[in-house]
């Protein structure tokens, strides 16, 4: 047979083919192999699984040792829906005990990526979260028969007591905010919400150890790498000591119920608070597992703000116990002296301006002037002091010489506690009057309501219990703390700092003496716990949101005392109806371990005047 | 004398064999069963040759396929062609069988288990089509040409493919589209290639590019009529060997886009539609004038062939858009235009991922995690390339392209020297399946071809294909080896 020179020719055009196949193959691996970084980071990120070892959270006892918060697991069922082969729904279903429509809707919904965007068949998508312990029980000896589903371990917070959920706070897992600002996180992650959770986040969460394992394609782990030469031990988290006293924080919360407030109690020595209650409270295991979402959401829209921390983030005006902060400073400034009195005919009347005051003598002195809380004395010191030009220049000198008096009492700044949120109230300068009323247009009777704690001065339940403090102290206070100790670290050097006011340590003896009258003879008598030499002042706050607040601060013992005490209530009336019962009896379960006066007691836990408050019913 | 004669064609044989291509069918399965190991490597250290390795197995497989080789090596050339055509009705009966006999596996039927042993005839179908192709061939007076003959070729190469479709193999059945390539080179016109890949080309080109637009128009239409143009030139060129019709044709398409680009300059835009009807109408109005004074046939086939391009580019659009959501997005994965990277784009995306890990030099042996830990489905079998791709790197499997485009060039060769049309016709077809594999499998893996499950020859994994393949190649050194026997013509 004769060869076809002509078709022989075509072995070029086949063998050409081939030749630039190839070529461009190998133009395509250079593309692949050599100038493309992107599928090496990919094969790794494949490949090596860094597994994140979660350290425990740190635990939180109460100041007495008390367990209130701990971890518990918890459990949520996960498939990976490659490896499900078939298996029985029936028996799958009556494990766990959801009705098979309900399993089906579940699956349907898992698999369409239009409700869950990140559907993959080859990665772990949660069927069911939070498992019941008995439902993990049942259905974790049968999942064996059943592959591709899977059990992962996650933790929650549980509590001992319904108490103190405003200190203690919640946990959460992170959002994109989180991430961005602290690189520690990974989405999934937890941290603290609210309270200590939050302010303490960094030594709660211990530190993330990391294992780096080899994954395969449907998630299975191989291995350690490098029989784990690289991974890091996880540190657990460092346990808190609150300054809690857990049983006096749970009474207070019982004496406050069905009212709206605040009651804070601080062991002046040390600055720790010993309780610190808002009203109304929750329970913080509301905010655990699968319910906190919905919880969450009741809790903000509830009328009565219970996620609202009262205590330190309310700003109230404070009435009446402004009113030893008046006598401190006019003795520091030598305004008045013990025997300078005043005069009150029902009032200070002046100017055509009348401040209403109630029946005692006239003229009056200091310590009686506390004693009955004469509004009048307090109204002509202040007008004495700010009007003095003689001594202070002008007006707005001699106020911001008053002012500053305050800021060193702990007022108008926050105290900072550690907890978030903290409010730092109010206390006005010369500025913001200049602003107000006009420059050279104001002198102490266009600003004299504030001598009573009325006007623009705003304090939160916090300061004036710090307050409280201070003077118990005679002159100095620690910022007010509800950890007492980090286990294994102490505590927080800002909390052992010493703050002293500017008022001299000897005018603080005549102001206890009269908050000693007070509590003997004078506004506040129900406060009197014998074998305990109670200092006390009341307060009737007028407000625009309907009744009086009924305030109390008080301290015992006199002499080296061991707890003051705030008691703040909303609408409630007179300072010496709500206020001065919750706070003695806060005195006395602290002081006494027990309250012997139970009629008061019962009183106060049964009344309710929540419905005086300025929030509507429905 | 008998037995003189024997040793004497024994000698001969040792003489006359190719070591070229013995030589490279032993390397590349050995390098096969190597990255098999690789491939299967479970991080629990079982040797490369325990039998309940994947490249224990591979390894009893070759062992199997050199004693098959050598026994093929020993039988006369003359059996091949004297029994080509029983071998090949011996096939089609099996592959027939098959259908009804072999057990469901993953919803193909082409399995036959014979106790520990499963076979697939479609592989052994594949030399036994090339001997009957080459029989066919090499019968007196055979012409393409010959109506008759062209559908007796026709049918030899449909029958199995019918066949291995019936067994759900849908991909083993469309290597033996390669036989076009024998076809071709044994005088089928060269335009069925020519039309069969302008059409893919159009297709790929309008579908990939049809989000965007250039000149008002779809870019995947307007790269297509630039393709278009470019053709009709290249044809006047090289198919119609007419300087001038090109040289003018040519001019003309060069003036015009100059003066669109300088009118877009302006200020001005013409639309793509009334610019490409407009210069190629006028183009083909001057061929169907001028083709008078030329090759009148030739020019013509050149005008339809422009016409029924612009023809085809309208009907893929106009069928596509009127296909469901979901059959667009399964076209447009495939062409890579759409990425579904946790559903049907998984395995291309994986073995990408694998291979572009591997860099220059690759992971090193065993060390690939990739394919280690089965991110990349199937991948001691039809997805092999990525192992070496992520361990060996590009050298690697640069060179394991540089292999097979050196065996396809020497079976090409080969062929080319045989004095009888059954051993070049038989030879094409052996180049052809190779051809065919290459292709697809490694451009599979590579993302440039849609994912068709059909091995690389001597590294996939498994016994049927690899004898499948031996078959192939040791028949063609028999006959190789005897082409001297017969003398100068």
């Amino acid at each position: 047979m004769r060869k076809d020179y002509n078709l022989e020719k075509r072995k070029y055009v086949i063998g050409g083919f081939i030749v630039l196949v190839v070529a461009i193959y190998i133009f395509r691996l250079v593309q692949l192999q050599l100038s493309d970084s992107t599928y090496k980071e990919n094969a790794d990120s494949n490949a090596f699984v860094n597994k994140t070892i979660y350290p425990s959270r740190g635990l939180i006892y109460d100041r007495n040792g008390k367990l209130l918060v701990y971890n518990q697991p918890a459990y949520d069922l996960v498939m990976i829906h490659k490896e499900v082969q078939p298996f029985d729904t029936t028996d799958f279903c009556n494990t766990l005990q959801i009705p098979r429509p309900e399993f089906e809707k579940r699956l349907a919904e898992i698999t369409d990526r239009n409700k869950n965007h990140n559907y993959s068949p080859y990665t772990e998508q949660i069927v069911i979260q939070h498992l019941s312990a008995q439902d993990y029980g049942r259905i974790q000896e049968k999942l064996y028969r059943f592959p591709g589903f899977y059990i992962v371990k996650k933790i929650i917070r549980e509590y001992n007591y319904t108490a103190a959920a405003n200190v203690l706070g919640d946990i959460r897992e992170v959002n994109a905010k989180d991430i961005e600002n602290d690189n520690y996180y990974n989405p999934g992650d937890l941290t603290g919400d609210l309270g200590v959770e939050k302010s303490y986040e960094k030594f709660l969460r211990g530190k993330k150890g990391q294992e780096i394992l080899i994954r395969d394609a449907v998630g299975k782990i191989k291995g350690k790498y490098k029989d784990g030469a690289e991974d890091v031990a996880a540190e657990a988290g460092s346990d808190l000591k609150l300054s809690i006293d857990i049983d006096l924080q749970e009474y207070g919360e019982r004496l406050m119920q069905n009212k709206i407030g605040a009651v804070v109690a601080i062991d002046p020595s040390t600055g720790e608070v010993l309780a610190l209650v808002s009203s109304p409270s929750y329970d913080p295991a509301l905010l655990v597992g699968k319910e906190r979402g919905k919880n969450y959401a009741k809790l903000v829209n509830n009328k009565y703000k219970p996620l609202f921390d009262r205590s330190i983030m309310a700003a109230y005006p404070p009435g009446s116990t402004f009113k030893p902060t008046q006598g401190l400073i006019f003795r520091q400034e030598g305004i008045v002296d013990l025997t300078t009195a005043f005069p009150c005919h029902r009032g200070y009347i002046n100017a055509g301006l009348r401040v209403g005051c109630h029946g005692h003598g006239s003229p009056i002195a200091l310590k009686p002037a506390l004693q009955t809380s004469c509004n009048a004395y307090f109204c002509w010191g202040f007008k004495r002091m700010v009007d003095m030009k003689s001594k202070y220049g002008s007006v707005p000198k001699a106020f911001e010489v008053w002012k500053n008096h305050m800021v060193s009492q702990g007022y108008g700044y926050k105290l900072g506690i550690d907890l978030p949120g903290e409010s730092r109230g109010f206390i006005p300068n010369s500025k913001y009057y200049n602003k107000m009323l006009g420059e050279g247009k104001w002198t102490a009777q266009s600003i004299i309501s504030i001598s009573i704690g009325q006007g623009e001065i705003l304090a939160t339940p916090l300061q004036i219990a710090n307050l409280c403090a201070t003077i118990a102290n005679r002159g100095y206070y620690y910022a007010p703390h509800v950890v007492k100790s980090i286990i294994g670290v102490g505590i927080l050097k800002k909390f052992k700092e010493k703050h002293r006011t500017t008022i001299d340590t000897r005018y603080y003896d005549d102001i206890v003496e009269g908050m000693r009258m007070a509590v003997l003879g004078g506004t506040c008598r129900t406060a009197n716990l014998p074998g305990w030499e109670v200092c006390g002042k009341t307060g009737t706050a007028q407000n625009p949101h309907g009744r009086d607040h009924s305030v109390f601060m008080g301290f015992a013992p006199m002499n080296n005392p061991k707890i003051a005490v705030c008691a703040f209530v909303e609408n409630a009336g007179f300072g010496a109806t709500y206020g001065v019962p919750i706070g003695s009896l806060m005195m006395e379960k602290y002081l006494n371990g027990k309250v012997s006066r139970t009629a008061l007691e019962s009183r106060m836990i049964n009344s309710n005047t929540i419905a005086y408050s300025g929030v509507k019913k429905h | 004398m008998e037995l003189r004669s024997t040793n004497e064609s024994n000698n001969s044989l040792l003489k006359s064999i190719d070591w070229v291509t013995l030589i490279l069918y032993l390397v590349m399965v050995v390098a096969g069963a190597v990255s098999i190991y690789a491939a299967s490597y479970d991080f629990d250290g079982a040797s490369m040759f325990a039998f309940s390795e994947f490249s224990g197995k591979q390894f009893l497989w070759i062992g199997l396929s050199l004693v098959i080789g050598f026994s093929l090596l020993l039988i006369d050339r003359r059996i091949y062609e004297a029994y080509a055509y029983p071998i090949y009705g011996v096939m089609v009966l099996l592959l027939a069988a098959t259908i009804v006999v072999a057990p469901n596996i993953k919803g193909s039927h082409s399995w036959i288990v014979l106790g520990p042993v499963s076979l697939q005839p479609a592989e052994f179908a594949k030399f036994a089509t090339a001997l009957a192709l080459a029989k066919l061939f090499s019968t007196y007076n055979f012409s393409l040409k010959n109506r008759n003959d062209f559908i007796k070729a026709v049918a030899i190469i449909v029958v199995p493919i019918i066949l291995i479709i019936l067994q759900n193999e849908t991909g083993s059945a469309l290597v033996y589209l390669s036989f076009i390539l024998v076809l071709y080179r044994e005088g089928m016109t060269g335009f069925v290639l020519y039309a069969g890949l302008c059409m893919v080309v159009y297709f790929v080109v309008a579908l990939k590019f049809s989000a965007t637009l250039t000149m008002g128009i779809s870019t995947g239409a307007f790269i297509v009529f630039v393709i278009v143009m470019v053709l009709i030139v290249a044809m006047l060129f090289i198919y119609c060997r007419s300087f001038i019709l090109g040289r003018n044709v040519s001019l003309g398409y060069i003036v015009s886009a100059l003066i669109v680009v300088g009118l877009h300059y302006l200020g001005v835009d013409i639309n793509g539609y009334v610019y490409f009807f407009t210069v190629i109408g006028a183009s083909i109005i001057y061929l169907l004038i001028g083709m008078f004074h030329d090759d009148l046939k030739k020019v013509l086939i050149t005008v339809i062939f422009a016409v029924s391009s612009i023809i085809f580019l309208f009907t893929v659009n106009f069928a596509f858009s009127k296909l469901q959501p979901h059959q667009q997005m399964r076209i447009k994965v495939t062409l890579g235009i759409e990425q579904d990277l946790r559903g049907a784009g998984y395995n291309v995306n994986q073995s990408k991922i694998a291979i572009g890990s591997g860099g220059m030099w690759g992971k090193g042996f065993l060390n690939g995690t990739q394919t280690k830990l089965k991110y990349v489905p199937e991948q001691h079998t039809d997805f092999i390339y990525c192992t070496i791709g992520e361990e060996e790197g590009f050298w690697g499997s640069a060179g394991v392209l540089i292999l097979f485009l050196v065996l396809i060039l020497r079976v090409i060769a080969i062929a080319e020297r045989q004095h009888t049309a059954f051993g070049r016709v038989y030879a094409y077809c052996v180049a052809s399946i190779f051809i065919f594999h290459l292709c697809i499998n490694v451009g599979m893996v590579l993302g440039l071809c849609p994912v068709i499950g059909i091995p690389l020859p001597f590294f996939s994994y498994g016994g049927s294909s690899l004898w499948g393949f031996t078959f192939l190649l040791f028949i063609l050194l028999r006959i190789d080896a005897a082409r001297k026997d017969y003398g100068a013509w």
